[in-house]
């Protein structure tokens, strides 16, 4: 299965921003399914953690009130090409992904 | 005897005490738990004390909220908080009027700068509220934002 996480981290100057993109439903558990009327369980996000080199740079933790296929995105200082940056999820169901790429 | 034994008691329990009010041994670092309660929470305050311990925070001028004055769509409604105070460790982002107001907390490293960006739900028009959390104090900006569709019931 291709990964869930699309992730490009760029260097400009001292500074590097990254973006990214993880598919995930983000169910709140309080919509209702309206062919059967029954609650959709929740299934969402609840960390997002980022490594530059192994080292956490940012750990995000989410609600279900983070939108459908989160984005994200942050800025830090210190990298510079070729750095691997990784990214890696946690949802309340215990499910995980994780993402590698190459600071650009 | 019995002096020494007082004496390092009572210097152990003060390093103790230093790294707690630091922060540095609070239960949540420790543990490194999602702050469930926090995020169950139904209202600022109660969000706030779960996450950060304290629910006071000062407006700040140094904090920008960039978010649309309406959103469309509820469902997505992008929020970036940038901020210039020095030594930001946290950055939450809370939605006044939703059910459970805290959407998302971010905990920054030392070399993160002070900006993150992300999308959220809001449930109706309500104040976005960025919290961030210093090591001189908590601060916080809002920003109104119209809502023409809810995103929460979907």
């Amino acid at each position: 299965m291709a990964s869930s996480i699309r992730i490009r981290a760029k260097a400009s100057g001292a500074e590097t921003t990254v973006k990214a993109l993880i598919t995930h439903p983000m169910e709140t558990g309080q919509r209702k399914d309206k062919k059967t009327g029954n609650k959709i369980p929740a299934h969402y996000i609840e960390e997002v953690k980022c490594d530059h080199n192994g080292k956490t740079v940012v750990t995000a933790q989410w609600g279900p009130a983070v939108s459908k296929n989160p984005y994200l995105s942050f800025k830090f200082t210190g990298a510079k090409a070729g750095d691997t940056l990784t990214l890696s999820w946690v949802d309340n169901t215990g499910k995980t992904d994780t993402e590698t790429t190459k600071v650009g | 005897m019995q002096r020494r034994t007082f004496l390092k008691g009572s210097l152990a329990g003060s390093t103790v005490a230093v790294a707690v009010s630091a922060g540095l041994l609070s239960p949540r670092s420790v543990l490194a738990a999602w702050p469930k309660g926090a995020f169950e929470a139904k209202s600022m305050q109660d969000a706030l004390s779960g996450l950060y311990g304290n629910a006071s925070t000062t407006p700040s001028g140094d904090i920008s909220i960039k978010a649309p004055d309406i959103a469309e769509n509820g469902a997505v409604v992008p929020v970036s908080v940038s901020s210039k105070l020095g030594g930001i460790s946290e950055i939450a982002i809370m939605a006044e009027k939703n059910g459970q107001p805290l959407a998302a907390n971010f905990k920054l490293s030392a070399n993160a700068q002070g900006f993150v960006s992300t999308r959220i739900k809001m449930g109706k028009t309500s104040d976005v509220i960025a919290v961030v959390k210093t090591n001189s104090g908590t601060f916080s900006a809002r920003k109104n934002v119209k809502v023409t569709i809810g995103g929460c019931g979907g």
